[in-house]
């Protein structure tokens, strides 16, 4: 292992190199493009031995890469935004097809206006999609993510494609020290592929027919169930990843601060390590604050979030996401996990850092101690009145 | 994990045999063996590839899948092929 | 008659019990090309009628490796097949990609254009039945000057479809396609010879095969091969091949035919028949079919 000073998108071009995959294919989009510059630098110095295709589109990159799996090999492809949204159609077929991609999706935000900055609004179309989705909070956790993503994903329990989310630019773009794995153990953690369904002429199969209403319904159930129930699997993984590699990352939930606090935070990705600075900072003035790390989005650990929520007092969940027309997301998810469990907390939501807005320690603070709590539902944080002014 | 629908729900080759088409015919080929040249032409012609036969015993559809369509009949160059009205 | 036929049925690679109407031209022309592929390929099909008769789960026509995805990237999916195989260490496997002219020309030509340009060992087969059938009968951009179709409808203000046909085969061309060929029921040796070249060339080819549809063009069910002649003999379907950019090969038209009697035979152009103005209509179909031949040399 060596523990190196890297840019984020370098540290998840290393998460997807050593799974080796047979083909990585992908169209560059800001700020997914040092994934693949990455990776197609590791091809061109003879570090990683892949077929390496650029496409003409996501669209087209998703489908080559759909196409290798049904081939028979390992695949990767990363993109974000706009490129989320055009590869959409290939992603859920990939999801219905039971074919166990591992893609990254750098979150930022999606047009109009266009912005290439940052938020998860991106994410959120793939959230009835059947992948199962990741989200982390620093550029050790991307690269952990892509392991564990194919550890998941390939399980004959799973057979579901998995979706690692990093903040684009905050994480992919920013320099931390990264602990990268010997190619060794990744070997002998993941394995070589072994698909479970594959085109080839010796045993010749159909894959993809159209089902009418006598299966379509079943079909649906089933990926669902299975994605519901790779929870377990989700556990196992996380913890033998952190047998196998000495660290805990990944997972459905990860607490900080939790058990005592009155009050706790509900956040997703990078954001996570500001609130941790927030909850310090009141614990120092004796308030008893917590933090709700969200790590998988789906399958929603419903269970994981009733069990951490039981008991407190106050809960705060911030969405860098918003449905418009209805305002919070995770907001809503959350709510509906408490639904119906005896005596549920207060809970607020806000919605923050949409396209690259800065948010400060004060303001979560300020989300915290708002007066009140219980009856701020989907406030918009970091506003600026001067544009917003009738 | 259900031993019914396989994830991914693909399927055998060639299992739309058990799908008899031949049920939406209204119309049957007749071959006149008589007639017949076996040069194959409606052999190679029929859309369901269900005609069979050879120089000796010459050929016949496969009435299980023949969906009546008469292209057989119209390419045969002796017109040894006669469309007749299916009765069930 | 059990046992002889158990002896006798030669065994295709696409198998009865699929759901195409009967006469498809689409369904003959696809048999016989898979055949001509061989076993020892693996199909990736794009959404449409190809797709739908023969994949209706849980049953499959299909006795070769098939994969089905979307509409618009059975060339991708195609892609991504063939560099698994490199990727394994697999070699000698056909990958074939397969959609309608929709698919091809329209809605599935961005990843088409994409699988050419980086020149994978891919067979592209287009079949051309001229318009959306699957959805009932649509104009695409392969669909024939002033055909009436559900979406280009003749009427009192309209002779129909006012596009000329997308010329594949330029587009095939100008991307360096090693192999391009345009194939017809009519004629299924020639069928046979250049789906089996495909097959052998390394590096990107293209098929382009007409497939008459007895419901969309509006034909009985016995004259797709006829039809298919008529076409190549009024020289509205040339039949043609290329070699790395070079013609090689037409099939020259033995007895020319005027449009007209291509066009009687089909209720999507009987409205032409019937004005003056549909007449002038046939008259410059008439020049579409001669330039054919004249670019060609079909006579």
């Amino acid at each position: 292992m060596a523990i190196e000073l890297i840019e984020g998108s370098l540290a998840i071009a290393h998460g997807a190199a050593l799974c080796r995959p047979g083909v990585i294919s992908a169209y560059p989009i800001t700020p997914q493009t040092h994934i693949v510059e990455d990776l197609a630098k590791m091809v061109a110095d003879g570090q990683l031995k892949t077929e390496f295709v650029n496409t003409e589109s996501e669209f087209g990159a998703a489908s080559v890469v759909l196409g290798a799996l049904a081939g028979g090999s390992r695949a990767y492809t990363a993109t974000t935004s706009q490129g989320l949204a055009l590869m959409l159609e290939v992603l859920y077929n990939c999801a219905g097809m039971r074919l166990p991609l591992v893609m990254c999706c750098a979150n930022r935000s999606l047009s109009a206006p266009l912005s290439i900055w940052s938020d998860q609004q991106d994410a959120m179309l793939m959230r009835d999609s059947g992948f199962i989705m990741g989200f982390a909070e620093d550029a050790q956790e991307a690269l952990d993510l892509h392991i564990m993503g194919y550890k998941i994903a390939e399980d004959e329990r799973v057979q579901l494609p998995y979706m690692v989310n990093v903040d684009g630019f905050l994480i992919t773009h920013t320099f931390e020290p990264v602990n990268i794995p010997d190619q060794k153990l990744v070997d002998e953690y993941l394995g070589s592929y072994k698909p479970f369904q594959v085109l080839d002429p010796a045993n010749p199969i159909t894959m993809g027919c159209f089902t009418e209403p006598a299966y379509h319904m079943d079909v649906r159930y089933q990926m669902h169930k299975a994605n519901l129930e790779s929870t377990k699997v989700i556990e196992e993984v996380a913890a033998s990843f952190e047998k196998k590699f000495g660290r805990p990352s990944g997972g459905l939930i990860r607490n900080y601060k939790l058990d005592d606090a009155d009050t706790v935070v509900v956040a997703m990705g990078s954001i996570t390590g500001l609130v941790e600075e927030a909850v310090d900072t009141l614990r120092g003035k004796g308030q008893k604050v917590g933090l709700l790390k969200i790590k998988t989005l789906r399958p929603f650990p419903t269970d994981k979030v009733r069990e951490a929520l039981s008991g407190k007092k106050h809960v705060v969940v911030m969405d860098r996401a918003m449905s418009a027309g209805y305002g919070e997301i995770l907001g809503s998810e959350i709510k509906a996990a408490l639904y119906g469990t005896p005596n549920p907390p207060a809970i607020d939501s806000f919605i923050y850092g949409l396209g690259g807005r800065d948010i400060h320690e004060d303001e979560i603070i300020g989300m915290i101690n708002r007066p009140n709590p219980g009856t701020h539902r989907s406030e918009w944080v970091g506003l600026r009145p001067d544009l917003l002014e009738e | 994990m259900s031993k019914m629908l396989k994830p991914g729900i693909n399927v055998k080759p060639g299992s739309s045999k058990e799908n008899k088409t031949g049920s939406w015919r209204n119309y049957y080929p007749k071959f006149d063996h008589a007639k017949c040249i076996a040069c194959g032409t409606c052999e190679t012609y029929c859309p369901e590839g269900i005609i069979f036969g050879d120089k000796e015993h010459k050929y016949d559809a496969d009435l299980d899948y023949c969906k009546g369509c008469g292209i057989c009949a119209n390419i045969c160059p002796v017109k040894c092929i006669e469309m007749l009205l299916e009765v069930r | 008659m059990e046992d002889l036929k158990q002896k006798l049925m030669k065994k295709h690679l696409l198998a009865p019990g699929h759901t195409a109407c009967a006469g498809c031209g689409e369904a003959l022309g696809m048999r016989l090309i898979v055949d001509a592929i061989g076993p020892n390929c693996i199909i990736a099909n794009a959404t449409g009628c190809s797709e739908i008769f023969t994949s209706k789960y849980p049953q499959s026509a299909w006795e070769v490796p098939w994969v089905h995805s979307l509409f618009e990237n059975s060339s991708a999916i195609a892609s991504g097949v063939e560099v698994a195989l490199k990727a394994r260490g697999k070699t000698g496997i056909k990958v074939v990609a397969m959609g309608g002219d929709g698919a091809t020309a329209d809605i599935g030509i961005g990843c088409i254009s994409g699988m050419w340009e980086r020149g994978h060992n891919i067979l592209y087969v287009c079949l051309d039945n001229e318009a959306y059938m699957n959805t009932g009968i649509q104009r695409s951009s392969q669909t024939p000057f002033n055909a009436s179709t559900t979406t280009s409808p003749s009427g009192s203000e309209s002779m129909g479809n006012q596009t000329l046909k997308k010329d594949m085969i330029a587009i095939a061309n100008a991307h360096r396609v090693k192999y391009v060929a345009t194939v017809s029921l009519a004629n299924p040796k020639d069928l046979e010879r250049k789906v089996k070249k495909a097959v052998e060339t390394v590096g990107p080819s293209y098929i382009h095969f007409q497939a008459p549809c007895p419901l969309g063009w509006g034909f009985d069910s016995d004259k797709a091969v006829e039809i298919a002649k008529l076409a190549i003999n009024t020289g509205l379907f040339p039949v043609i091949e290329y070699e790395d950019g070079q013609l090689v090969k037409v099939q020259k038209i033995a007895k020319k035919v005027p449009v007209e009697d291509y066009l009687k035979t089909q209720s999507r152009f009987r409205h032409l028949l019937k004005s003056d103005a549909g007449k002038k209509v046939i008259a410059q179909i008439q020049t579409i079919a001669d330039a054919n031949i004249e670019k060609f040399g079909l006579v």
